[in-house]
């Protein structure tokens, strides 16, 4: 255990210490100071204080400041994309209903229910479907209208609760002792490993129909989709395969001991361990997946960066390009920030690092 | 046996679909209840989403003419926008029936790629932006100037051939992204901006000050830019290729959106007459109903009302230059409807 920080703090003996503790590090400090200095008064300046809020048109804008009335405009586009105004209320419901499905996991005794998962992993996608895309007494949106923020976390979403359970498959996979389990496992991670990301969604998108016999038409995002999951699976599964190889071999052993089958194995004793290891891991293919949902947009469909992009060349909004990106870069880094930190918390509750008792190591 | 029929039939499909997908395109559009047309992912006055999330644009409104020929309604079109690297695999596959996104008509695309360039919606060409203040009218004052432009495209080849031939010395400042290069013309790091004229436009609203710069009215390249269509299908490059004429034809013939309707009922012309449906079987020849070029101008209007709404008024302002009528000194022309 290192030394126990100071009960009080105390900024001045804080700032000797840390900041001019020798001549370096004097220079360094007032080096950083003075770059602070030279950046951020004068983007306060611009994102804020000179900045233009309201209004409604690019008249109203014009001064040096950011005009985050374009933001403000175009808000609906980047949230909703080309989805019909009057039915957007059903995106809005979509939301709700996965805060409502994921409301049990709030408590440790739920968790561990099965029908919590089922009803969040196989109903919930489901009924999410049938409220977006319609269908069934609701009118039909299709596919290609959906977009911004919506599609980008639509794509996301789906992709990584498909990611995850393929990723551990692939990983025992790799590691069984059956030859042409393993083999068939190898390969197909390899081949989605090697391949470029966009490849990948370009192949889906525009080569698959090629290849489709005519009259079958797969719904492009559903292709996007699969592309993304199956790319992701397969960083998935070697992040899963570092962690198997992280449990102790006497666990597997006991487990075996004990005449547990191979799935109650894997279930009980080594997959709870291994993944355990690897949130980190794990979150970071998460936080990748959520960037490269950026991708979909070589294959013109339209998520919050690709909304974008487009607003950003409305001839009545020309100029405005970087008060758009400021947007979207805010957005991702609000969604993978999240994502991060809940990631931490898990991490605590499981008491990753804590050390392995010596009778287990 | 199931199974292998699928197969050969996937093989069948494959080895066809370099030529054409099966079946007249027509019918395939007509069966389906809309048309599928690529546009680009977002370019000012060619096609972008305004802020309702409604494509527009000159792409844009000429797929909702040809939807209007087609089914007698501009709204029966769904855009597919494509990226420059997409577009043509896009239209191979049948993924769009028709691609309408600023692609530059070239004796390679329309030989090799097997597709048919069904004609021209806007001249495009490289042309130069400078500096008011500078006193310069013309292209060819221009000797020892120092030129901003992008790397690596044909930009760069034209400025040197021009500035060769006619025997001027000029100094390039290159840069990576359009965006960059603006900029630094906007800061003054050099005294011409160049690219295609309709990109002049679009990038003169950026700067700081758009009055304060004029585009010299030379144009130092070709970029005629059209929709095409995939070969092997006459039929289809027939509709597409008229309902391009049918826009250019109504503003010739002086028909618009809004007196369309009356002219077909009262105008003694017999061109009109015969445009309109009213005489002739203009409609019927290309498998499309009698009133459909009415259709198209009353819904979408003329080529000079489409122009004017995307790119001739404000903020782009683009003049019609090329792109007026021959009768007025441009280059569009339309053969006569008989």
């Amino acid at each position: 255990m290192d030394a126990m920080p100071p009960r009080r703090f105390d900024l001045l003996a804080w700032a000797r210490t840390q900041l001019f503790s020798g001549p370096l590090n004097i220079a360094l400090t007032l080096l950083g100071l003075w770059l602070l200095w030279l950046t951020v008064p004068p983007l306060i300046d611009w994102a804020l204080l000179k900045a233009q809020f309201v209004g409604s048109s690019r008249e109203d804008c014009g001064g040096e400041g950011a005009c985050w009335v374009f933001v403000r405009v175009h808000l609906p586009q980047f949230l909703y994309g080309f989805y019909p105004e009057e039915q957007r209320w059903r995106v809005n419901l979509g939301v709700l209903l996965l805060a409502l499905f994921a409301l049990p996991l709030a408590w440790r005794r739920l968790r561990e229910n099965v029908w919590v998962w089922v009803g969040l992993l196989v109903v919930y996608p489901l009924l999410a479907w049938w409220l977006f895309h319609g269908g069934l007494g609701l009118p039909e949106v299709e596919t290609s209208r959906w977009g911004g923020l919506f599609l980008t976390l639509v794509v996301a979403g789906a992709s990584m609760s498909a990611a995850l359970p393929l990723g551990i498959l692939l990983a025992l996979g790799r590691r069984s002792s059956l030859p042409a389990v393993k083999a068939v496992c190898t390969v197909f991670i390899e081949f989605w490993r090697g391949v470029p990301h966009i490849t990948v969604l370009f192949m889906a998108s525009v080569m698959l129909p090629l290849f489709l016999p005519a009259g079958v038409d797969l719904d492009k995002l559903l292709r996007a989709l699969i592309g993304v999951a199956v790319f992701a699976g397969a960083y998935m599964a070697e992040v899963i395969r570092g962690g198997l190889q992280g449990v102790p071999a006497g666990q597997l052993e006991a487990a075996k001991a004990l005449g547990l089958s191979y799935w109650q194995q894997m279930r009980l004793v080594v997959l709870p361990q291994a993944l355990r290891l690897v949130i980190p891991g794990i979150v970071n293919v998460f936080i990748a997946l959520f960037k490269d949902t950026s991708l979909v947009l070589i294959i013109g469909l339209f998520d919050l960066l690709g909304m974008v992009q487009a607003a950003v060349t409305n001839p009545q909004w020309l100029g405005y390009a970087v008060e758009g990106y400021v947007f979207a870069a805010l957005v991702f880094w609000l969604f993978c920030y999240g994502m991060s930190v809940l990631s931490r918390r898990l991490e605590r509750r499981l008491n990753v690092g804590r050390h392995v008792p010596e009778d287990l190591a | 046996m199931a199974k292998r029929c699928a197969f050969s039939l996937a093989l069948l499909t494959l080895l066809g679909s370099s030529v054409a997908v099966a079946g007249p395109t027509l019918d395939a559009v007509k069966q389906r209840g809309y048309l599928k047309c690529g546009v680009s992912q977002g370019l000012a006055g060619f096609s972008t989403p305004n802020q309702q999330g409604e494509w527009t644009g000159l792409d844009v409104d000429y797929c909702r003419a040809l939807a209007a020929a087609v089914f007698g309604d501009a709204g029966k079109v769904r855009f597919t926008p494509l990226s420059a690297k997409e577009r043509f695999t896009a239209l191979q596959s049948g993924e769009v029936d028709i691609l309408s996104r600023n692609t530059t008509w070239t004796a390679s695309r329309d030989t090799e790629l097997g597709f048919d360039f069904v004609g021209v919606s806007f001249y495009d060409g490289q042309g130069f932006m400078v500096r008011k203040d500078l006193g310069v009218k013309s292209a060819r004052e221009l000797d020892g100037a120092t030129i901003c432009a992008n790397a690596g495209t044909t930009t760069e080849l034209n400025i040197a051939d021009y500035f060769r031939t006619h025997g001027m010395k000029y100094r390039p400042v290159v840069f990576e992204k359009s965006d960059e290069t603006v900029a630094a013309y906007d800061a003054g790091r050099c005294d011409v901006y160049t690219t295609d004229r309709s990109g002049l436009y679009a990038q003169r609203v950026k700067l700081k000050n758009p009055d304060a710069h004029v585009i010299l009215p030379e144009v130092i390249s070709k970029e005629p830019l059209g929709p095409l269509v995939r070969q092997g299908d006459p039929q289809w490059f027939d509709i597409a290729k008229w309902t391009l004429y049918v826009l250019i034809g109504a503003e010739e013939l002086g028909l618009t959106s809004a007196n369309v309707e009356q002219q077909r009922k009262s105008s003694q012309n017999p061109e009109v007459r015969r445009l309109l449906g009213a005489e002739g079987s203009f409609g019927q020849a290309l498998g499309l109903p009698a009133d459909w070029a009415l259709q198209v101008v009353r819904q979408v209007g003329n080529y000079g009302e489409i122009f004017q709404r995307n790119l001739g008024g404000l903020p782009l302002n683009i003049e019609r230059g090329q792109n007026a009528l021959w009768t007025q000194g441009g280059l569009m022309y339309a053969p006569p409807f008989r």
